[in-house]
């Protein structure tokens, strides 16, 4: 009862049956043998509005998403979110970190504020009701010390089992660091750097102890960090968590084709295969100069799926959702944003504002930049004026749509022709306030992708590792 | 509410044991020793860390430790001095939410050159410093869990806002070391603060302990000394304005069991625990290490003991199979757990929540 579960390795195991570096992995399909699909499901913010926990059910009776009396962070929304996951044979599951509240001109921003708790240590708790599901969490490159983050994520490792991933973020809010010893903003450039050094050290750190468990002292310098002294844990099961980065920029693009394991991209918010194509072909290519071959990196697009008995009722549906979250609030908020002036005068179901966007002397560098704003303005007015439409119509329309809008069957051809065809390795999605969230994906979407040979049917291996395809990281002594 | 057990005439009895085991970094030891001592209804159980220090860390381990217990306190330590207030207060509260309401938290610095080293940041400083810093991260801690008020989380459907900013506060706090200004990203937890303790054998960290501490452990092998720490201890923490019945001290004692039912030199009797370089150490059988517990409580010394097996896998065995159980057969330690939270286990109420008094105060 109480001993290490069944099938969790011990460390310095390795995953037979998986690429090794510089073996390229089948770029294209052959019948009959299809390159595996990669899940995860992201409890995370999507364009500022946070996905509220409560309404991530089990069952799939409609209820209000507001009637729940349960705090989004009780334990008990991770755990059925977790356990849907895994029963749906995802590689992971990913968590936010939040490191300040969002705000918008100096004021907490209440519509989409639900709280969000510390992501390792629920990711622990839920290491205990998983057995295979990957656990990934997000951790800011820049308010965190690589000492710290690396012992966090090898405890999290080991205590897993080889599950554990980090989800590397790099913020330079101004307003961020008010919460952080080290205050103030970093710039572009330096936040790029300052991760990058900050993932080597990591390494570093991961690798001081040797496969067979001495430890050895570390000592790191460099333009961000000088640290040294004696890491407190072996090597990790998976010889290093998993490390993930999110981004579409050109310094997004090169950081993860250089040192990490997934880029979870956003491309495909508006639904587009050619985009995601010329995207994967465009990073896949970057592996090379790394000495990494095209397996090495797993790029895994952001999917918002909307299902329904019909391509009608689906789409019904999506719209529906879409509205939901373009509440009359979050519509004034979203002009707000643009304009940088109180708007809350304003009729959300009245016309757009006829002023110019306002500088706003407190977004400092980082934040949306004054000329895009007054663009975007001009292209929402000019929605407006062709359409018709109210703020919150407009808002509607100018927001992204749901990438994957369909019958179960549809849903399911289009992800697994969008692997077939190299536009992503697997999809990322962000269970929404609907009816059945991820549970209606894992019932209805999987079987049908395992049936295509799309999708795996069991658990092959027991680490993260081992779900991706990813060889153990060679050990740099 | 299930009435409480008959204590008769005394105050009841306070009981934690230590989870550390060295080398270990295979969840299932830790959820193992877990279990049993919350077989035993043991108040709670620590997880002890330093940066330095190898193995996991604790505050992992025992979130880890959570879904696979129901009723016993997790009390990991935290170091505050190369650590972000912010994320410690963060983790810390994320702990009560997934135990739901069993968290708490032993405040520690890191006194080395060392640790210093291996965040490279700043050099090391002087004890009487990082505790001046420990108690400001105590205190912002307490701030920040207090930063969104309870409720503050409402679900209008007629405005469609998920919180209520009304009820969201900074903390606007700058200390010497640092400054945050909040609020918090996550709602107040369970127990409003989850449980502070501060190892106040050391000088320099009893102040923190008056000032912030639910639970002060004192290291001696002496029960004078015990009963004059807890003494001194109490009048602190009144004159900081605290009600001293709030704090809950601990006599902590290494405890080897390892010599069968009785000990060949008596534990009880023949002296009790002895000093040695690495604290006070209880040497002897289960039995009588009940009858030390026994004696000390009756004496008032101490509210109860935090104890910490030498040999983890044999000690705490006959730690809760021997010593609790024969406490329990005298009706001087709880069968059973009356309630959930740790704050329950130690009798201590739920924190008023300091910014819904300035909120009230000022409308």
């Amino acid at each position: 009862m109480t001993g290490p579960k069944p099938g969790q390795p011990k460390p310095g195991h390795t995953t037979p049956g998986h690429p090794k570096p510089g073996h390229p992995t089948p770029r294209h399909t052959t019948p009959g043998r299809t390159r595996p699909m990669h899940l995860a499901a992201h409890l995370s913010a999507v364009d500022g509005t946070i996905v509220r926990t409560d309404t991530v059910r089990t069952d799939t009776v409609r209820t209000d998403p507001r009637s729940g009396s349960r705090s989004p962070s009780d334990f008990a929304s991770f755990e059925r979110l977790a356990r849907t996951a895994e029963r749906g044979l995802f590689d992971f599951l990913l968590l936010d970190e939040g490191l300040r509240l969002p705000e918008q001109r100096g004021r907490i921003r209440d519509p989409d504020v639900v709280g969000r708790p510390e992501p390792l240590t629920v990711l622990n708790a839920l290491a205990t009701v998983t057995d295979r599901l990957g656990l990934a969490a997000t951790a800011d490159a820049t308010f965190h010390e690589p000492y710290e983050l690396a012992r966090r994520l090898a405890t999290l490792d080991h205590l897993s089992g080889g599950r554990a991933a980090w989800h590397v973020r790099t913020s330079s809010d101004a307003r961020t660091g008010e919460n952080f010893r080290r205050g103030g903003h970093l710039d572009r450039a330096d936040r790029y750097t300052r991760a990058a050094e900050f993932v080597a050290a990591a390494r570093e750190l991961w690798d001081s102890w040797t496969p067979d468990g001495t430890p050895r002292p570390f000592t790191h310098q460099g333009r961000h960090f000088d640290v040294a002294g004696e890491f407190t844990l072996p090597r990790c099961p998976q010889g290093h968590p998993v490390v993930v980065r999110a981004g579409d920029s050109e310094e997004g693009r090169e950081f993860a084709a250089s040192s990490a394991d997934v880029l979870l991209s956003g491309r495909w918010a508006g639904g587009c295969p050619e985009a995601g194509r010329a995207f994967y072909a465009d990073v896949k290519r970057r592996l090379a100069k790394y000495g990494r071959g095209p397996g090495d990196l797993k790029i895994m697009a952001n999917a918002a799926v909307v299902l329904g008995d019909s391509a009608a009722e689906a789409h019904e549906r999506a719209e529906e959702i879409r509205w939901q979250q373009v509440s009359p609030q979050t519509a004034l908020l979203a002009l707000e944003r643009i304009w940088g002036v109180d708007l809350s005068g304003h009729d959300p179901d009245g016309p757009l504002p006829d002023i110019d966007p306002v500088p706003d002397p407190r977004l400092g560098p980082g934040r949306a930049r004054h000329g895009d704003r007054v663009a975007t303005a001009e292209k929402w007015r000019a929605l407006a004026r062709e359409r018709g439409l109210s703020i919150r119509q407009t808002v509607f329309e100018a927001g992204a749509r749901q990438s994957f809008v369909g019958t179960p069957e549809s849903v399911a051809a289009e992800l697994a022709e969008s692997v077939a065809r190299d536009a992503a390795d697997g999809f990322v999605l962000v269970p929404h306030p609907a009816p059945g969230g991820l549970d209606e994906f894992v019932d209805r979407v999987v079987p049908l992708l395992q049936e295509r040979g799309a999708f795996r049917t069991a658990y092959e291996g027991a680490t993260l590792r081992a779900h991706l395809g990813l060889a153990e990281p060679v050990w740099k002594g | 509410m299930t009435p409480a057990p008959p204590f008769t005439g005394r105050r009841r009895l306070h009981l934690a044991a230590a989870l550390d085991q060295r080398s270990v970094y295979d969840a299932g030891e830790y959820l193992a020793a877990a279990r049993l001592a919350e077989r035993g209804a043991l108040d709670f159980v620590t997880a002890d860390d330093g940066l330095a220090r190898p193995g996991p860390d604790a505050l992992a381990v025992l979130s880890r430790v959570a879904p696979a217990t129901r009723r016993i306190g997790l009390v990991p330590t935290v170091t505050t001095t190369h650590t972000e207030p912010f994320h410690v207060q963060a983790a810390v509260a994320t702990l009560d939410w997934i135990s739901r309401g069993r968290a708490g938290w032993r405040i520690e610095v890191s006194a080395t050159e060392a640790e210093a080293r291996l965040f490279g940041r700043r050099p090391a400083a002087p004890a009487d410093a990082l505790w001046r810093e420990a108690g400001e991260t105590a205190d912002v801690a307490a701030r920040l869990w207090d930063s969104w008020e309870d409720g503050a989380g409402t679900r209008d459907a007629a405005t469609g806002r998920l919180v209520d900013r009304a009820k969201l506060h900074r903390v606007d706090f700058t200390g010497s070391a640092f400054s945050v200004r909040g609020p918090s990203v996550l709602p107040r937890p369970p127990q409003g603060h989850p449980v502070r303790l501060v190892d106040a054998t050391a000088r320099p960290a009893r102040a923190v302990a008056a000032r912030y501490a639910d639970v002060v452990l004192v290291r001696t092998a002496h029960p004078a000394q015990a009963a004059e720490a807890r003494a001194e201890l109490r009048a602190s923490a009144a004159a900081h304005g605290r009600n001293p019945d709030d704090l809950r001290v601990l006599a902590a004692l290494d405890v080897d069991l390892g010599d069968g039912e009785y000990a060949a030199a008596p534990g009880h009797g023949g002296g009790g625990p002895r000093p040695t370089p690495r604290g006070p150490l209880y040497r002897g059988g289960p039995v009588d290490l009940a009858e030390l517990i026994t004696a000390w409580h009756r004496e008032g010394t101490v509210d109860g003991f935090h104890l910490a097996p030498v040999e983890p896998r044999r000690d705490l065995e006959r730690l809760v199979n021997g010593t609790v159980s024969l406490l329990q057969h005298r009706g001087l330690f709880r069968t059973f757990y009356p309630g959930s939270t740790l704050r329950d286990h130690l009798d201590l109420a739920r924190p008023a929540n300091q910014y819904a008094a300035v909120a009230q105060g000022a409308s």
